[in-house]
């Protein structure tokens, strides 16, 4: 019996083992090969032999790159915002007043979320060049609204829904109207909320494609998921891959380190905008 | 709900705040999502091209579908619905779907039970499978690419040292493993998605149900299959229509790993292709909505045979 348990045991850790290097190395070894140049990058290394700094100074050495991470802080920081700011009230409607079509209302927006998007591509495209927005940022602001703004009313209003109804019994009994309850009561208790829902709306946008992809035409508008994805050598042969990982590692440590802090909160945050709807 | 002690007047003008707090929201919904989503339906019926987008003229279906008899007497069918392109598309796009999903799930599920039993370490796995998840699509579109290259790729030298393989595969440019390429690259990246939100799911179950079983000396087995899957089906209903419609409309990872390849382009890919790349606009705004039609039939379907509650309102 102890052996069979002991057996189950090794077998349990080993799973783990198994779960963790799996979701790790490839991360791992896109640092590995940043650091390696020259021959030493068409070897395959296990471990980390070489520590150029190389592959990194070639990709902040070209202005290109720099300026796409500009690009893409300053498209997902403002898709955020504005999503957040119309959020707020629109889930405290729905999360706390009755009216009638409420359940309808939110299977519509939560539609949109699940829209594919290709479906409006042809839509914005027409939208964004009759607004004279084509190739600048405000393309990609415009059409992240998209998918920002129901994921962050969905998960607010699963938020809200669970605030206390005392609260607000009380606010209202002091002659309080809904925006005072929304600013001054509701607010300050929904900070984590927003910081979580913030931060994983910021993400998606952070990380989008499609849009970006076909909204900008030249090189110093482009974000930093079409920089990468474009990012190619002279021809199949020369993609340069040293430079390619160096700037992945550039722009996923820092989303990494977020997620590693907001880890619970994350968790929360995604399951509140899966499960539970 | 506070409503009720309020009266009539109070419970109108809550009413009334409420419709002006979702006004600013539809009005931005329907600016970014309904009015391009019809002008794309508007702009299948035309012949509109990229390079002149109001010069469009109403040709009816025949994006779709068009039929026309010749003379002779030769019957020609023109359109999408007739398009071996788009029907591999299709195809593509579907078996994507269905085994990415699948695998997911399966291996999700696992996961989720691994991370929700207690040992040593948990914390550090459960940040350890966050990180797939954190990183963007297409950075691991291009980490596992440079993985998966035919000469230089560690996947290869792993496989090889195994013995599992005899020469040196190019995963992602031959037609016959480019599929696998994606397939693998997706799994790894959304298996923690998915076990987050299964764990959620189990999470909830009691634990004195299970304590139950164990004293009762049922199999863990039996207990999993009788007593947990069960009790977390809900969750995990959802969880696969999220992941669902998610994979029937992708486009980033197959644009950037595999470019190119007929074996995987995908319904997305292809109606891209055609309105940008090959300035057949309108063609590519009629695959674009018959992938809309196709999504909104399928979650219909599943909704309504499913009885899934996904707005939460019954739980109320």
């Amino acid at each position: 019996m102890t052996a069979q348990k002991l057996l189950s045991t090794i077998a349990f850790y080993a799973l783990v083992v198994v779960i963790f290097v799996f979701s790790v190395f490839p991360f791992y070894y896109a640092i590995v090969t940043s650091f390696a140049t020259g021959t030493e990058l068409f070897k395959v290394n296990y471990w980390p032999k070489a520590f150029s700094w190389a592959n990194y100074e070639t990709v902040l050495g070209g202005r290109n790159f720099v300026r796409s991470v500009w690009n893409s802080v300053f498209i997902a920081t403002t898709t955020v915002v504005f999503a957040l700011f119309l959020a707020v009230t629109a889930s405290y409607a729905l999360a706390r007043v009755r009216f009638r079509g409420r359940g309808l209302l939110l299977m519509m927006i939560l539609a949109v979320s699940m829209f594919p998007q290709i479906a409006v591509l042809a839509g914005l495209f027409e939208l964004v060049r009759f607004l004279g927005i084509f190739n600048t940022p405000w393309a990609m602001i415009m059409s992240y609204v998209i998918f920002t703004l129901p994921f962050t009313v969905w998960v607010l209003t699963t938020f809200m829904r669970d605030l206390p109804v005392e609260i607000e019994e009380a606010a209202i009994v002091d002659g309080a109207t809904p925006w005072v309850i929304i600013t001054k009561v509701f607010l300050p208790l929904l900070w984590p909320a927003l910081v979580t829902t913030g931060l994983l709306a910021f993400i998606g946008a952070w990380n989008e494609f499609l849009f970006a992809l076909t909204f900008t035409s030249s090189e110093t508008t482009r974000t930093v998921p079409v920089a990468i994805g474009l990012l190619s050598g002279a021809s199949q042969q020369e993609i340069p891959w040293g430079p390619i990982m160096a700037a992945s590692v550039i722009v996923t440590v820092p989303l990494i380190i977020l997620v590693l802090i907001f880890q619970r909160k994350i968790v929360a945050g995604l399951t509140a905008g899966g499960v539970k709807g | 709900m506070a409503s009720n002690d309020g009266g009539l007047s109070l419970s109108q003008q809550r009413q009334r705040a409420a419709f002006w707090f979702l006004a600013p929201m539809l009005a931005a919904l329907f600016f970014v999502a309904a009015w391009p989503l019809l002008r794309t339906i508007w702009f299948s019926l035309t012949n509109t091209l990229l390079s002149d987008l109001y010069g469009g003229e109403f040709i009816g279906f025949d994006n779709y579908l068009s039929i026309r008899v010749l003379e002779s007497g030769r019957v020609i069918y023109r359109g999408t619905l007739v398009d071996p392109a788009w029907w591999n598309a299709v195809w593509n796009t579907v078996r994507f779907a269905v085994v990415s999903v699948f695998f997911e799930t399966v291996l999700g599920l696992i996961v989720a039970l691994v991370l929700n039993a207690e040992f040593k370490g948990r914390g550090l796995v459960r940040a350890a499978i966050l990180i797939p998840w954190a990183i963007p699509t297409i950075v691991s579109a291009k980490m596992w690419a440079w993985m998966l290259n035919d000469q230089f790729g560690i996947i290869n030298d792993i496989l090889l040292n195994l013995g599992l393989i005899s020469q040196k595969i190019a995963w992602t440019a031959s037609t016959d493993t480019a599929m696998y390429a994606v397939l693998m690259v997706d799994i790894w990246k959304t298996t923690p998605f998915m076990a987050l939100l299964i764990l959620a799911g189990l999470q909830m179950v009691p634990r004195d149900i299970y304590e139950a079983a164990k004293l009762d000396g049922i199999n863990p087995v039996k207990v999993f299959f009788r007593i947990t899957l069960p009790l977390i089906r809900p969750a995990l209903a959802v969880a696969i229509i999220f992941r669902m419609l998610d994979a029937l409309r992708i486009f980033d990872l197959v644009y950037v790993l595999t470019p190119n390849s007929a074996a995987t382009k995908t319904m997305s890919v292809i109606s891209r292709e055609n309105m940008i790349d090959f300035d057949k606009f309108a063609y590519g705004a009629a695959q674009s909505t018959l992938l809309f039609a196709i999504i909104a039939v399928f979650v219909s379907l599943y909704i309504w045979l499913g009885k899934v509650d996904l707005s939460g309102e019954g739980q109320r």
